[in-house]
């Protein structure tokens, strides 16, 4: 075996002499036939996890983690709205709820350039809109199935889409949107624009066979790309440990060179550290980054899952001593912003809200000939 | 007789069939039920409730939660086929065949012929389809025009609990590969089931729901009950429909569609899948054919358009069939000349 194809400096365990039989009756014809790549000492393995180790919260200006909060809250109460609205009938269909993990999108993508930099996801899409500005009342109507929806109607809450915000959706196939984020991100190398494509997806999928498909893809071409696995414990009634076989998600970019980020998700300012960490990776050309966000969804998996696979204290237990958005809040107490200040943030979220319920109820439905328009860009 | 659930029908048919045949065995995502941190290994018993309990009687051995990975869901049902077990591989959602149509249509399908007859694949592999809850273009469709279309794949749609219980036995029992479509609009409905531990219902054996003489009125699984709603309406004028329910799509039953359009010479076929080269233009084709001497009226096909499937309710029952659409269709064909 070649040295300079083992990352030995990443791996104590690859200078592991060979056994003697095989080394003595096989020669080692792998160096000859490998193609030349670099050398130990640029394999950056787990250097993006000792940097973030050495430094791992960002020192935010009291401006920024107010921004941070109003966020998180907002998102929080926006699917607290959608669970109410889902409960009277007024939503229908899938509905996944996003709390819990609010300081995953909102950590991440405070650190992008919005309308810049693409970002891609799954059916659990309202966060990662609504931390990238994209207004609560069409997200809302969408849900609610109106015309004035951000996809008029037609996709509900998985299927949701916006150029402008270069937000590229809400995808309902498990997986597929990992591969459509390496596309994304090969368009922006392609533009040289300097932009990076956030791909984000659960634990379960990343079982999905073509996550690897596009990790190899991704590192082979030195795609600008952070692949983002939330992990949350679940993927539906199906603890990760279950399911996985490797639960450490950020190693499974190991076996294609690509360095690995274990991250807390539910520290808001942990998320933004590591996402500064990763974001100068991939912008200075390295390649992509697979984060692993360890967070929780407090909620069943949709809004028709009792979610009876675990425990109620369980969830109790993160929701007490977990919570990212008490945990900006107290942060923002000790560093002395006043109670007021907060309290104004709340209220101007529950306003903002219940503007986003009353569009959603009160637009009117989709025009009946929007079943036929939108097949194509063409008609036929 | 026991009267039972359509998704109950599905749970004791591969119940029996596991404590008849330890080849038996079922894998899909969360088939097990959310045998989490808490709550015990029947908390959900899979998304449909149509393996709640098996774990408890058979272990973990014989009914495995699968990761998210269709493609090794499948591709591992048809090895362990093709060595000699009977794997019931779940798809949770019919769209979900996108992920692994190959070993769907380049594997599983073409094993026995590729191999001159030497192979055997005896999977069945189930997924529930079907719109009407607002679940937009990815978690609504029906597939039986994709999978109907493979040669090498029976595929089966059955209609009520009793041909579930009939037709997932011969499934499970038969030596080829098997696609079990589950409409789930009709899980919670509820049906006489014969108690006959053998009961067995043959493929490409369609079933004569009621007769009429005037339409002849082809459909599968959900869309009969408004077939038949559409027929009891015409009745009460008079005019009689046939409606045939398929129950098997591959192999196909000719000959009572061409029995009964030989006496009607009026066809209106009735699907759920989009109007372009799917079941309803095969079975006009068919009947344009055969029985073309008896026509009286070009065969109508009821179907949506051919769009995605919507997710506001609006135009989902826009885009669906109904019973008023299936009785102007029928109207349409007597009025013919
Ligand atoms: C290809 C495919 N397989 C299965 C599903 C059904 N499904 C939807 S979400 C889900 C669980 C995904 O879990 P995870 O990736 O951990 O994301 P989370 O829901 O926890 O955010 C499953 C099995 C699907 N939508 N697509
Ligand atoms: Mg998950």
């Amino acid at each position: 075996m070649a040295k300079s194809a083992r990352p030995r400096a990443a791996n104590p365990r690859s200078s592991a002499p060979k056994p003697a039989a095989v080394a003595a009756s096989v020669p080692d014809v792998s160096a000859a036939l490998s193609s030349p790549v670099e050398d130990d000492a640029t394999f950056a393995l787990r250097s993006l996890q000792q940097a973030h180790a050495n430094n791992k919260r960002y020192d935010a200006s009291d401006a920024e983690l107010l921004k941070f909060y109003e966020q998180m809250v907002l998102i929080r109460r926006f699917e607290e709205k959608a669970g109410q609205l889902y409960g009277l009938g007024l939503i229908g269909g899938f509905c996944h709820l996003y709390i819990g993990q609010e300081a995953v999108a909102v950590g991440l993508q405070s650190a992008l350039n919005e309308g810049h930099d693409s970002v891609i996801t799954g059916y659990r899409d309202h966060g990662h809109m609504l931390a990238y500005g994209i207004d609560p009342k069409v997200i809302m109507a969408e849900l609610t199935g109106r015309g004035a929806g951000i996809s008029r109607g037609k996709g509900g809450s998985m299927h949701m889409f916006s150029t402008e915000h270069k937000f590229y959706g809400g995808h309902g196939i498990v997986g597929a949107q990992v591969s459509l984020g390496a596309g994304l991100a090969f368009a922006h190398k392609y533009r040289e624009d300097g932009g990076v494509c956030m791909a984000y997806f659960g634990d379960g999928a990343a079982n999905q066979g073509q996550v690897y498909e596009t990790f190899n893809m991704a590192a082979l071409w030195k795609l600008p790309i952070v692949f983002v696995v939330e992990n949350n414990g679940y993927a539906m009634g199906t603890a990760v440990k279950r399911g996985s076989a490797e639960t450490h998600f950020y190693r499974r970019g190991t076996a294609f060179r690509i360095p690995g980020m274990p991250v807390n998700g539910m520290d808001v300012l942990e998320v933004r550290q590591a996402a500064e960490v990763a974001l100068e990776y991939v912008r200075g050309g390295n390649g992509p980054v697979l984060m692993e966000l360890n967070t929780y969804r407090y909620r069943g998996h949709s809004m028709s899952d009792p979610a009876k696979y675990r425990s109620r204290e369980e969830v109790q237990e993160m929701r007490d001593k977990h919570d990212p958005i008490e945990g900006a809040k107290q942060e923002l107490l000790k560093r002395g912003v006043s109670e007021d200040a907060i309290k104004d943030i709340d209220k101007k979220i529950r306003q903002q809200v219940a503007q986003a319920a009353d569009f959603a109820e009160s637009s009117p439905e989709p025009d009946m000939a929007e079943l036929y328009t939108d097949v194509l860009v063409e008609t036929y | 007789m026991t009267k039972m659930m359509y998704r109950d029908a599905v749970l004791s048919t591969i119940m029996e069939e596991m404590a008849r045949d330890p080849d038996v065995v079922v894998l899909g995502e969360d088939v097990v039920g959310g045998m989490g941190t808490a709550g015990g290994p029947e908390a959900i018993g899979g998304i449909w409730s149509t393996s709640t309990g098996l774990y408890d009687r058979f272990g973990p051995g014989r009914v495995i939660d699968t990761p998210i990975s269709e493609s090794a869901i499948v591709g591992a049902a048809a090895g362990l086929a093709l060595s000699g077990k009977r794997p019931v591989a779940e798809l949770m959602f019919a769209d979900f065949i996108g992920v692994c149509l190959d070993q769907l249509w380049n594997q599983i399908a073409k094993f026995r012929y590729m191999f001159g007859g030497k192979s055997r694949c005896p999977a069945v592999i189930r997924m529930a389809y079907g719109a009407g809850f607002n679940a937009a273009a990815q978690h609504s469709q029906s597939v039986h025009q994709i999978l109907t279309g493979m040669p090498g794949l029976k595929v089966v749609m059955p209609a009520t609990p009793a041909d579930v219980k009939g037709l997932l036995r011969t499934a499970i029992r038969d030596d080829d590969p098997v696609i079990f479509l589950e409409h789930k609009a009709l899980y919670a409905t509820s049906g006489d089931v014969p108690d006959d531990p053998d009961f067995m219902i043959p493929f490409g054996h369609a079933r004569l729901c009621r007769a009429g003489g005037d339409v002849t009125i082809v459909s599968t699984g959900l869309l009969l009950g408004m077939c038949e709603a559409a027929a009891d309406r015409l009745a009460a004028e008079g005019i009689g429909c046939d409606v045939i329910d398929l129950r098997t799509t591959s192999p196909l039953d000719e000959e009572t569609i061409l029995d009964s359009v030989e006496v009607t010479g009026r066809l209106v076929v009735v699907d759920e899948a989009p109007p372009r080269c799917g079941l309803a233009a095969d079975l006009r084709a068919l009947v344009a054919e055969k029985a073309f001497s008896s026509l009286k009226a070009p065969p109508l096909q009821v179907t949506p358009p051919h769009t995605p499937i919507p997710f506001a309710r609006e135009l989902e029952s826009a885009y669906l069939p109904s019973v008023d659409k299936i009785e102007d269709a029928v109207r349409r064909v007597l009025a013919w000349r």
